[in-house]
């Protein structure tokens, strides 16, 4: 019944789709004005219809109830609840059920809570989200239906990918897709503005929240992410440009040029095209991160169907709204004024040269991550990694780091560069000093790159606090604090990467019970191993004393053994100190009685995602510090009237 | 006909000693006590792809292949060999998919000009911006 019951709510759902774009068709094109009073209950209704089946689904999973084939393919009854209840979207189907609720939803809150937009631009905002999603419902109801049925029912489940079976994957792709779709309404807007010609500063303050919420959730994804690929894998590494990664980063660069880009066009009306163009590429970026991860057309952990039909139709949805938007684009651009001029030595230039630098960064990864699908298009399979990704997008990535320290110190429209340069001093001397200080510590010892990253982290970190100098700190506004923690946050993960790549010693060893083993400062005494059983699984645990500066821990790598499906994941084991992490592997028995270790020092390595934190954090900072602003100055205003 | 008996036998033997697990081998979580080699040996394993593996290096990968893969980089830089000459060496064996490194194979080499022409590109949008500027 429930699966039924699901499937019908996602039917209507799709209806109501289709009725709201007729109906705004009919309102803005048609000149029938009186039906567009019905657009937004019908949106709203979607959101709950959507919601509804998501709801649906999840059950489902917590009853284990096997009739269900995605339940049988994707669970088991043995498995603990939580990662029951996360298995709805650890699947294709699930995922993209995930994915249209989410749109319906935030639909109906823009529905709902949208008030800053004229009447057309509001309707025809809402017509460009009932067609995306459109789109996706046909996509789950025709190939990816996750609720039909299995007869006879399998007495239990194959289980869910072991690797994903960790508290932290429960929610990253939730927190991913929020970000993916939240950049939907971005575009919803763009497209809504763009058929009414509306591109202005009210439509940028109207998209803004959606674009900063998207991208804190983006931010917090990547974060998430990272950390779950640097404790799980078990072999340190945090950032390992599969193309899976970089099809979560690609929309978080735009997103992140979106960001500041929306910022200039609501502060001062500039940039207004590029905004648009900014949003449209926004949002491909996550749908073609989708399609990457959902087509299986790249092998990797996250791309669980391996299926051409589905990939096709994405590809199909793929160019439909990304072309038709470039089309509509190309179409009303000409109608647009760029928008108020800035000189040279401005703001505004500062944050052109972020989007310019920002959007180089995002086609050499676009590139780099579809150059190999091409050359294996003419038969030549090659491979395109950290090697090519670090050297090409990291020396930009700092450039971008400085521009991103001197753009809070510049003023809006114009401005003297020698003040600029003056603002500057603080920054660049403790550039200097940290040149010659690195330098003299680590010279010689250090890769470049890292040896740059280290100075710009430093002079960066520095510079971003340099807008609150000689500033009333009590009457600093809200979003002046969230720009400054986010780009200190930069500095911060900046240097938590550099401090990983110069400084991390490593120590593998073939280890008997008993032995002692010493690296970095550390004393490792190897006591024994035990087995151990978790709820659908079997373990070795190693009990190993660290011991550091007299004070001693005792810390448990583990090597867990899955028997449906059948996989055999490690549990490093992780100890946490203020300058760095001990990060401990148990593998294979090498030899009778001995067995590897892998052993980590990794000085600051927490600094990455601390300072993904914190970039976060000051996004949050911003939208609360922006909204609040937008609420107190309608009170004042309603106060006013009364 | 003895040494007959005994390459039939060797057929015969293969496969099932390929099934038993055999034990890693000697280098694959082993590092050089020489620590400058061992440094030479790591950057060339992070360039080395996991064949069995998604988009992982043989640097970092729990597959056994990675770990003879590792295993035999170890003992060729112990024996003096240049890291360029191993890579060279896998190339011929598994193609050029086992290399990260941009720089090995002819086909990766439009890769490099992808900065120059994307800033490019972006700095001549930007001049025709500034210079369109009308004063206010």
């Amino acid at each position: 019944m429930i699966a039924e019951a699901g499937l019908a709510a996602l039917w209507f759902a799709a209806v109501l789709a289709l009725l709201q774009l007729f109906l705004v068709g009919m309102g803005l094109a048609g000149g029938k004005g009186e039906v567009l009073g019905a657009v937004r209950p019908v949106a709203i209704l979607q959101g709950v219809l959507t919601a509804g089946a998501f709801v649906a689904l999840i059950s489902l999973f917590l009853r284990s109830d096997m009739s269900v084939l995605l339940v049988a393919t994707n669970s088991h009854s043995a498995k603990p609840w939580l990662y029951k209840f996360a298995g709805t979207w650890g699947n294709h189907e699930g995922s993209m059920l995930l994915w249209v609720t989410v749109m319906g939803v935030a639909g109906a809150a823009v529905a709902l809570f949208e008030r800053a937009l004229k009447r057309d631009a509001h309707m025809a905002t809402l017509g460009a989200q009932a067609a995306i999603s459109l789109g996706f419902y046909a996509f789950l109801l025709f190939s990816s239906n996750p609720f039909a049925r299995i007869s006879p029912a399998p007495a239990d489940g194959q289980g869910l990918n072991p690797l994903l079976q960790d508290p932290g994957l429960a929610f990253h792709p939730p927190t991913l897709y929020l970000g993916y779709v939240g950049l939907s309404v971005a575009f919803s807007f763009a497209v809504g503005s763009l058929l009414t010609r509306q591109v202005d500063a009210a439509f940028a303050r109207a998209m803004r929240p959606w674009v900063l919420a998207a991208w804190i959730m983006l931010t917090l994804g990547i974060t998430a992410g990272s950390y779950w690929a640097y404790y799980e894998l078990g072999w340190g590494g945090w950032w390992f440009w599969d193309p899976v990664e970089n099809a979560s980063l690609m929309p978080w660069l735009a997103a992140t040029a979106l960001l500041h880009s929306v910022t200039v066009l609501a502060t001062r009306d500039a940039l207004r095209a590029w905004t648009v163009m900014l949003a449209v590429v926004a949002f491909s970026m996550s749908m073609v991160g989708t399609f990457l991860v959902r087509s299986g057309i790249l092998t990797s952990v996250h791309a669980f169907a391996v299926d051409p039909e589905r990939g096709s139709f994405i590809l199909a949805l793929l160019a439909l709204y990304i072309g038709g938007a470039l089309a509509l684009f190309g179409w009303r651009i000409g109608t647009v004024r760029e928008g108020a001029p800035f000189e040279l030595v401005s703001r505004e230039t500062f944050l052109v040269v972020n989007n310019l630098l920002l959007s180089v960064i995002l086609g050499l990864v676009l590139i780099g991550t579809l150059y190999p699908l091409m050359t294996e298009a003419f038969g030549h399979k090659v491979s395109v990694g950290a090697p090519y990704f670090d050297r090409i997008a990291g020396p930009i990535a700092l450039i971008l780091l400085i521009v991103m320290a001197a753009g809070p110190l510049t003023r809006w429209r114009r401005d003297q560069a020698r003040a600029v340069a003056g603002r500057m001093l603080i920054p660049a001397g403790v550039a200097l000093a940290a040149v010659v200080l690195v330098g003299a510590l680590a010279w010689g010892r250090i890769g470049l790159l890292p040896y740059c990253g280290l100075v710009v982290a430093l002079a960066v970190g520095v510079g971003s606090l340099a807008p609150l100098w000689k500033r009333n700190l009590r009457r600093t506004p809200l979003f002046t604090y969230g720009m400054v923690i986010a780009h200190l946050g930069c500095a911060v993960s900046l240097a938590g990467m550099a401090c990983d790549s110069a400084f991390t010693i490593e120590k593998l060893v073939a280890a008997r019970p008993g032995d002692t083993i010493e690296t970095a400062g550390w004393t490792l005494r190897f006591q024994r191993i035990l087995p151990l059983a978790g709820d659908n699984w079997t373990a070795l645990q190693a009990d190993v004393i660290a011991e550091r500066n007299g004070r001693a821990v005792v810390i448990h790598p583990q090597s867990r053994f899955f028997a449906s499906p059948p996989t055999t994941t490690t549990e490093a084991a992780l100890l946490t100190r203020w300058n760095g992490q001990l990060y401990v592997v148990l593998g294979q028995e090498a030899d009778a009685g001995r067995w590897q270790m892998r052993i980590w020092w990794k000085p600051f390595v927490t600094l990455i995602w601390l300072g993904g934190i914190m970039i976060a954090l000051g996004g949050l900072l911003a939208l609360i510090g922006r909204e609040r602003r937008g609420w107190l100055m309608k009170w004042r205003a309603r106060r006013a009237m009364a | 006909m003895r040494a007959l008996i005994s390459l039939l036998l060797l057929m015969l033997a293969a496969p099932v000693h390929a099934q038993t697990a055999l034990p890693p081998a000697p280098f694959a979580d082993r590092q050089l006590d020489d620590a400058a080699l061992e440094r030479k040996a790591k950057a060339l394993m992070e360039t080395i792809r996991c064949l069995t593996c998604q988009s992982q290096s043989i640097a970092d990968s729990n597959a056994s292949m990675a770990g003879d893969m590792r295993s035999e980089i170890r003992e060729r830089i112990r024996a003096g060999e240049e890291p360029e000459h191993i890579r060279r060496w896998l190339i011929e064996r598994y193609g050029d998919w086992v290399s990260y490194e941009p720089t090995a194979a002819p086909i990766l080499w439009p890769l490099w000009a992808a900065p120059i022409v994307l800033l490019a590109l972006g700095l001549l949008l930007m001049r025709g911006r500034i210079k369109r500027r009308p004063r206010a």
